[in-house]
């Protein structure tokens, strides 16, 4: 495989082969050799490249179909994107209470966001980063929601809106009177901090490392399939390994493709669902 | 993990995705559903009404027709009425003027009769007359016998 060759530094086995698939084009505070973060200012290129690509395609489809869009009878894509856009309202209509429209085009964007990054992983391992190594970039990890900093983004945000909320709804005084007497009243004040604070603090991190670990396991897996028939085979080997890597891959494909949908959509339910709560007056 | 500016951009980038989704897909979109959901709305309540009016119209003719029936009997015994009216007036002056004949032809009758019996008065005095002179076989003197002849024909 091209990309196990291009790989700098000694050896050039399955090891270095899939660190060097998971390592980020980085620039900024980057150590030189590994490209491993080194301070706050290391910036993964292709990760915040692919997402904003992403959301350039997202925004610019939507901006093309707003154009010509019809009230009467819809075409194909106008149908399809309304039955998305339905399928979230619903969701929305049916978890959250009461009226925000902060909420239904949050929940949006986390669906179609996340699903369209999510599907980089769809795509062969290898053809990326093959590709900027014609531009002279080494390290390319093309799946953003493999980056902790994209899922943690999204759900440090939700959080912050979370917080927000909590305090708009219910009074700084109310919000913190949840951690002083929740969940066991007013005889366990300390327990029911450190209880709420846990509680709290979940949110975001379920939220973004959930994400993030069901797209690495899948890039991984994606990985080593792709080393069955590159690496390990070697000479008339091929014959029974290339097959097999072709059969496991479409296998995992397809079954990937349930699981970045489905993680699209619990990114999203989990999402109104933490606002919902955040609207409550009392628990 | 580390906090780094990836972190910061991916949020930046997020939150203006948002803004952005909002604008161009969300926006329009709901507003477009809901425009749609209102026409449909509006179209169920013009068919309803619809409905209603044909009901009402329905109705109306029903009452119309009913009372054209009512007016065409009226209408079509009136004329009737008129018909033996006319019959009747027809059959009287029909009568009227067959008695206004029988009438007339009988004064004329009468005025025939009586002409008939001056004129034969006339000739019967003549013929008496000329009866006489023949038996008398000499001229009668008529201013004596005048009297006499008048006497007679006022006795035809």
């Amino acid at each position: 495989m091209s990309a196990a060759e291009n790989s700098s530094g000694s050896g050039g086995g399955t090891v270095e082969y899939i660190q060097h698939h998971l390592t980020n084009l980085c620039a900024g505070q980057c150590d030189p050799e590994t490209h491993a973060d080194a301070g706050f200012w290391a910036l993964h290129v292709d990760t915040v490249f692919f997402s904003v690509v992403l959301a350039a395609v997202l925004i610019t489809v939507s901006w093309r179909l707003g154009k010509n869009l019809t009230a009467g009878v819809p075409g194909g894509f106008q149908n399809f994107v309304e039955s998305i856009i339905d399928f979230v309202a619903t969701q929305v209509k049916d978890t959250f209470p009461g009226k925000n429209p902060l909420i239904a085009p949050l929940a949006l964007t986390v669906f179609l966001w996340v699903w369209l990054m999510n599907f980089m992983d769809l795509i062969p391992v290898d053809l990326l980063p093959v590709i900027a190594s014609w531009f002279g970039l080494h390290y390319l990890k093309a799946v953003p929601t493999t980056d902790l900093s994209t899922t943690m983004a999204m759900s440090l945000t939700v959080f912050a809106l979370i917080i927000y909320y909590n305090i708009k709804i219910k009074g700084v005084l109310g919000y913190l009177k949840i951690f002083l007497f929740h969940p066991f009243g007013k005889f366990f004040v300390p327990v029911n901090i450190v209880m709420t604070l846990i509680e709290e603090l979940a949110k975001p991190l379920s939220l973004g490392l959930r994400l993030f670990g069901n797209l690495f396991a899948g890039e991984l897996v994606f990985l080593l399939i792709a080393l069955i028939g590159g690496t390990l085979a070697v000479g008339a080997g091929a014959l029974f390994w290339f097959p097999l890597q072709v059969i496991l891959d479409l296998g995992w494909l397809i079954f990937h493709l349930l699981i970045i949908t489905l993680q699209a959509f619990i990114f999203m339910v989990l999402t109104i669902v933490y606002l919902a709560m955040a609207h409550v007056e009392e628990h | 993990m580390n906090i780094t500016v990836t972190l910061i951009a991916q949020m930046a980038a997020f939150v203006l995705l948002i803004w952005f989704v909002n604008k161009v897909l969300w926006g329009p979109m709901n507003a477009l559903l809901s425009e749609r959901q209102k026409r449909i709305a509006d179209g169920l309540a013009a068919a309803d009404k619809g409905r209603h009016e044909l009901e009402l119209s329905e109705q109306r003719a029903g009452e119309a027709l009913k009372e054209a029936k009512v007016k065409a009997s009226e209408i079509i015994s009136m004329s009737e009425k008129r018909a033996t009216e006319i019959v009747e007036e027809a059959k009287d002056s029909a009568r009227a003027e067959g008695e206004r004949l029988l009438a007339a032809s009988r004064a004329e009758i009468e005025q025939e009769y009586n002409r008939a019996k001056e004129d034969l008065r006339a000739s019967v005095a003549e013929i008496a007359l000329a009866g006489a002179e023949r038996i008398l076989k000499r001229e009668i003197d008529r201013k004596a016998h005048d009297q006499v002849l008048q006497d007679l024909v006022k006795q035809i």
